[in-house]
């Protein structure tokens, strides 16, 4: 009975979306397409959503943008960075800047040949997946990065990608390869201008190479009524190291699905998270690290703070698969709730096929430490500042894992003007 | 030191699964099937009262609108509900006046099973219940415990001597539509135990029931009710049998525990159902729905060792609805050759100052799969709750799998919850070091588990621990890959 | 007591033992000294019967039997004993256990009736004395949350309550300070006896200032390259080991 509603609204959805014109794979569109006209938008009775409703999504009445926003203000998270500019999934070239790179080709997705997109949809899976779906079929522009092997970047590279208007629906798909040897460390930063009730479908594979070297970082911080759902689809060859630090630092439903198939042998794959939650902010953080091969090393580590009436949710999964052995694989959640009235769903899961491995997972959640609040009081401090040093404290495990003194600036400076809180 | 290793040496010998015999009792058997009219059968043979029967028809009408559950870490050939037999009594129904008129040959059975009621009576002083194929066969020091006010008696005899404590506690922790199998369960169960603790007492023994399915195509569908009243401890120990068999049974329990004020209930199990044979052909399906509800600072205990059934569906929980609360989780799973658990628990925190501890082992071997599932729920109000969880898991072989989920919702900033896991696979370096001091690895092994389970162990009465151990070593023999 | 001719040993393809010659008679303490990387904690695991090592030649006779045919648990039965350099945890499983269990297997394999509790918790007492180990360490989980010391010395209170013929000290002196060290040599002076062997393989010389060797062996390169009396050690200890090596890489 609610069936047959329900999967008009997915299809009422993307009938006012435009089909994707980018030259990847047919076969991927066509599989992304029978995808969707057998899906719905998922509900909270499907495990992966149990805990995360779209209903604010799948409420949007999608309008088509046609033109730009012409004035925009500057956004950016690293100065003197090769920049690239997206405003709801369409290049903006006037804004993009930055010098040519040697072994470094980037560009937007429009401007690749059907070669140099004969890979993408190889990672990012269709089947069941809505939102991945739709973006295959509806993506309309992104980022393309190809890192040449040997080529180590000193260089920064930051791609900002901006939402802008009422109930906008932006799907952009980005791709990313590190050949062999190479080393890179790339910027996303996800924000908002004047937009309201609208939705950023961000879908990136990336290709780790032999004894290639990625890391990413990843800030979001889109402003307050817009949704975003963020999938990495992550491919690691032998000898690779891939690190992740994810920054959610505002919007109003956050959704990111971070998938790595460790699939060479002696990888390292670091995952960092950091989400500071208030108002009714609700951040979900899915991440799947894939062992499919022996002598490999995987660390995650996720902390939350969270205040007011937002909820976090935290759903890690380790696979370690039959013939993985050897691997050492820990993951770590925590949480701090500051209000009454704040939540946290965690579930930190581990599935083990092989027998000599060292895996764990810890996972905490639980208020400020009244005691040391105290102590500090009784030291001097005032209890604002007694309990942003604790807060500092606690969230600064993960931040000090972040190599790039622009994205910890910039994330202390969000601090601050969001939180008031100092670093 | 109670034992030691070494008298495990004896029973090691024995490969085969050692509880499998059959017993040679004709049986009073409904026909094969289910439904409205087989459920007035099993009531009217049981003589129960009419509310009752309203009771099980409103489960079915439920049941029959449910569907089983789907669980991504288990799979089975889901059983034909139509092709089991729900009512399988012991012929001779009659109840028994005193031990000296128990069958003998089900006495024998009683002794194979290594629980002599004789033997336990005499050395132990535990009150035994005996449920085999559904139905209760004997209970034994009742006269004792009526004394104190206990009531300790299969369901049926509770129905018909104590009608109102049954309807007012029955179904308020497990309701009839809470999952597809305590409904069904709710429609044909056709025994179980129930105890009484009134306000204020101290159970002076151990209460044991052991169950026992020993009929081809049976189901056991049994039902557990313990109230402890105001201020009142009760230790209640449960233990599982089935003979060998190619098919697979079914076990759909439902065992409620009602804590009141003050209450405190300490709910002990060795389960070690037929696990099929070495290839995965047969055993028992073990679904089971087992929940306590704590009131104002009682307590609840579940301790468990599971070695038992080719698969398991079970997560003893506690809903601590009272301030002050407590419920524990202690539980040892272990899987072999080709069995399937997927077991954990549920703490519900409603009340404020609730705590629970959660210890989980679980030990894999051969080809099984060995989840953990729980639920740590903090709600609003649960001002100041506790919990900490631990699950270990232990690999003996490259072939099997162990997994761990646990669900963590907290919606109260005052709380703590801690969860720790780890997985590894029992230590090269350990098992030489025993080898090198003369031990052998069948014992090493033995050594090393019951050590890594011991937190779990530690928990359970004595003579329910000296069994669980050996059942570990019997469960693992062979198992090192 | 143990006599080991030519033996070779590898381990992941790689010889470690190039032919060690070596015997050991009944009362007489033996030990082996040399520089890392010589062999000394390999020739230990050899003869406990670690199965990482493969045998590629030579023969190894422990008082009539072939060592190399047995297993290990078999060795340990027929007398052998390992004190570990790195002694391994067992959380959960007393120590008393423990050495009851292994005490009882090699009782019956000796055809011999398990030991009562009686009689099992006076030797515990007995021989925990030896090694001024504290009682409270024989109940607690088998080397978990024992200090460095406290494992070395549970290492000579196992070898106490299990009355090896052969005993093996793979640098058992190894991170002790002088105090335990001190207790742990009593501790193996007090078990010598005419019938039982003891072999010290340490690095420095100082262990055997406690416990006085009747020879000295170098070990360099998988062979013994030089044997003496106690005051070999003495002479190593001066001058370090670079005159042997000098003098085998001459050859």
């Amino acid at each position: 009975m609610s069936t047959t509603l329900s999967i008009n609204k997915l299809a009422k959805f993307t009938t006012a979306l435009t089909p994707t014109s980018l030259t990847f794979s047919q076969d991927v569109i066509k599989d992304a397409l029978a995808q969707l006209s057998s899906s719905e938008f998922p509900t909270t009775r499907n495990e992966q959503w149990k805990y995360t409703r779209v209903g604010k999504i799948a409420a949007i009445e999608p309008q088509v943008k046609t033109e730009y926003t012409r004035k925009l203000p500057k956004y950016s998270i690293a100065e003197n960075a090769v920049t690239f500019v997206f405003e709801n999934g369409i290049f903006r070239s006037d804004l993009s800047y930055g010098e040519v790179i040697n072994g470094v080709t980037i560009k937007p997705l429009t401007a690749c040949t059907a070669a140099e997109l004969v890979s993408v949809g190889k990672l990012a899976k269709i089947e069941g997946d809505v939102f991945n779906s739709m973006n295959s079929a509806y993506a309309s522009d992104g980022i393309y990065i190809h890192i040449a092997s040997n080529t180590i970047v000193q260089k920064k590279i930051q791609i900002i990608q901006i939402l802008t208007g009422n109930q906008t629906v932006a799907n952009t798909r980005n791709y990313l390869f590190c050949d062999k040897f190479s080393k890179a460390e790339i910027i996303f930063g996800a924000f908002s201008h004047d937009a309201t009730n609208s939705f950023n479908n961000v879908v990136t594979e990336i290709l780790v190479e032999e004894n290639a070297d990625l890391t990413i970082d990843k800030i979001q911080y889109e402003e307050a009524g817009n949704y975003t759902i963020a999938t990495e689809n992550v491919q690691q060859a032998k000898d690779s190291t891939f690190t992740i630090n994810t920054l959610t630092l505002n919007g109003t439903i956050v959704r990111n699905n971070l998938t790595i198939n460790v699939a060479g042998t002696n990888c390292t794959t670091n995952l960092n998270g950091a989400y500071l939650l208030k108002e009714n902010q609700h951040v979900d953080n899915h991440t799947v690290v894939d062992h499919l091969t022996p002598h490999c090393n995987s660390n995650e580590l996720y902390k939350g703070v969270i205040d007011d009436k937002a909820t976090a949710v935290f759903n890690g999964k380790v696979f370690v698969r039959k013939d993985a052995q050897k691997i050492n694989a820990f993951q770590s959640n925590g949480n701090v709730l500051l209000s009454d009235n704040a939540s946290v769903n965690s579930k930190p899961e581990l599935e083990i096929y092989a027998d000599d491995v060292k895996c764990s997972h810890g996972s905490t959640t639980g208020q400020l430490d009244e005691e040391a609040v105290f102590y500090l009081r009784a030291r001097g401090l005032s209890e604002k500042s007694a309990r942003h040093l604790m807060v500092s404290a606690f969230i600064g495990d993960v931040l000090e894992k972040i190599e790039s003194e622009d994205v910890l600036a910039f994330t202390q400076k969000i601090l601050q003007e969001r939180f008031g809180w100092e670093f | 030191m109670g034992y030691t290793e070494n008298e495990l040496a004896k029973d090691l010998e024995n490969q085969e699964y050692k509880f499998g015999f059959v017993t040679d009792i004709e049986s009073d058997k409904a026909p094969i099937g289910l439904n409205e009219n087989i459920i007035r059968f099993i009531s009217a043979k049981k003589n129960e009262p009419e509310w009752l029967l309203e009771h099980r028809l409103e489960a079915f009408e439920v049941w029959k609108t449910m569907t089983e559950p789907e669980w991504a870490h288990v799979h089975y050939t889901k059983p034909d509900f139509q092709a089991i037999t729900y009512y399988s009594a012991p012929k001779q129904t009659k109840k028994y006046e005193s031990w000296d008129d128990v069958d003998p040959e089900m006495k024998a059975t009683m002794a194979k099973l290594g629980i002599s009621m004789e033997e336990q009576q005499r050395l132990t002083g535990v009150a035994v219940d005996f449920v085999m194929d559904s139905v209760s066969v004997a209970t034994s020091f009742k006269a004792k415990l009526a004394e104190l006010g206990i009531i300790f008696c299969s369901f049926s005899e509770a129905v018909q001597e104590h009608p109102e404590l049954v309807k007012k506690h029955m179904g308020t922790v497990v309701p009839t539509t809470d999952n597809f199998y305590a409904a069904l369960n709710s429609a044909v169960f056709t025994d179980g135990s129930f105890c009484y603790i009134p306000k204020g007492v101290r159970c002076p023994m151990e209460l044991s029931t052991y169950f026992r399915i020993n009929e081809g195509g049976t189901g056991q569908f049994e039902r557990t009710l313990v109230v402890a009243d105001e201020g009142a401890y009760v230790s209640y120990l449960e233990g599982c049998t089935a003979p060998q068999r190619d098919e697979n049974q079914l076990h759909a329990a439902v065992v409620e525990l009602i804590a009141l004020e003050n209450a405190e209930i300490k709910y002990s199990t060795v389960q070690n159902w037929y696990p099929g044979d070495k290839n995965g052909l047969g055993g028992v399906f073990n679904f089971v729905t087992k929940r306590g509800m704590c009131e104002r600072n009682a307590k609840i205990s579940w301790t468990q060792v599971e070695t038992g059934s080719a698969v398991t569906w079970k997560y003893p929980s506690c809903i601590l609805k009272g301030d002050n609360s407590i419920g524990e989780f202690y539980s040892v799973a272990v899987t072999n050759n080709y069995q399937q658990a997927d077991t954990g628990t549920k703490m519900i925190h409603l009340g404020k100052n609730t705590k629970s501890t959660i210890i989980s082992k679980g030990i894999s071997a051969g080809f099984s799969q060995n989840s953990y599932r729980g639920l740590v729920q903090i709600h609003k109000n649960a001002t100041n709750a506790r919990n900490f969880s631990q699950c270990d898991s232990l690999l003996m072989t490259d072939t099997c799998g162990a997994h761990t989920f646990p669900y963590i919702e907290c919606k109260n900033s005052t709380s703590k919850i801690e969860h720790e896991a780890t997985t590894s696979k029992i230590g090269e370096d350990q098992i030489f070091y025993c080898l090198q001091r003369g031990i052998s690895e069948e014992k090493a092994i033995s050594l090393i588990v019951n050590g890594y389970c011991k937190e779990v162990l530690n928990q359970l009465p004595m003579e329910f621990a000296v069994e669980a151990q050996k059942l570990l070593a019997i469960s693992l023999e062979g198992s090192v890959g | 007591m143990i006599t080991i001719k030519n033996l070779h040993a590898s381990i992941d393809g790689k010889e470690i033992l190039k032919g060690l010659n070596l015997e050991v008679k009944a009362g007489e303490v033996h030990a082996i000294m040399g520089p890392n990387g010589a062999g000394k904690s390999t020739l230990a695991s050899v003869l406990a019967g670690r199965e990482e090592y493969e045998i590629t030649e030579g023969e190894v006779n422990f008082d009539g039997t072939d060592l190399l045919e047995l297993s290990p648990e078999d060795r340990a039965r027929e007398g052998l004993f390992l004190a570990f350099q790195y002694p391994i945890e067992i959380p959960g499983v007393s120590n008393v256990n423990f050495l009851r269990t292994a005490l009882n297997e090699i009782r019956e394999y000796k055809g011999q009736e398990a030991i009562s509790a009686k009689d099992f918790m006076a030797l515990v007492r007995e021989k925990s004395a030896i090694v001024e180990l504290d009682a409270k360490l024989a109940s607690r989980s088998v080397n978990e949350g024992f200090s460095g010391g406290e494992k070395k010395r549970n290492e000579i209170f196992q070898m106490a309550m299990l009355a090896p013929k052969l005993a093996i000290l793979d640098e058992t002196d190894s991170g002790l300070d002088i105090d335990a060290l001190r207790i742990v040599a009593s501790g193996v002076n007090k078990l010598k006896s005419p019938e039982n062997a003891t072999i010290v393989i340490t690095h420095y010389q100082r262990l055997l200032d406690y416990i006085v060797p009747d020879f000295v062996h170098v070990l360099y390169n998988g062979k013994i390259v030089k044997s003496g009396t106690k005051e070999l050690a003495l002479e190593l200890e001066e001058k370090g080991y670079d005159w042997i090596k000098a003098e085998v890489d001459k050859h």
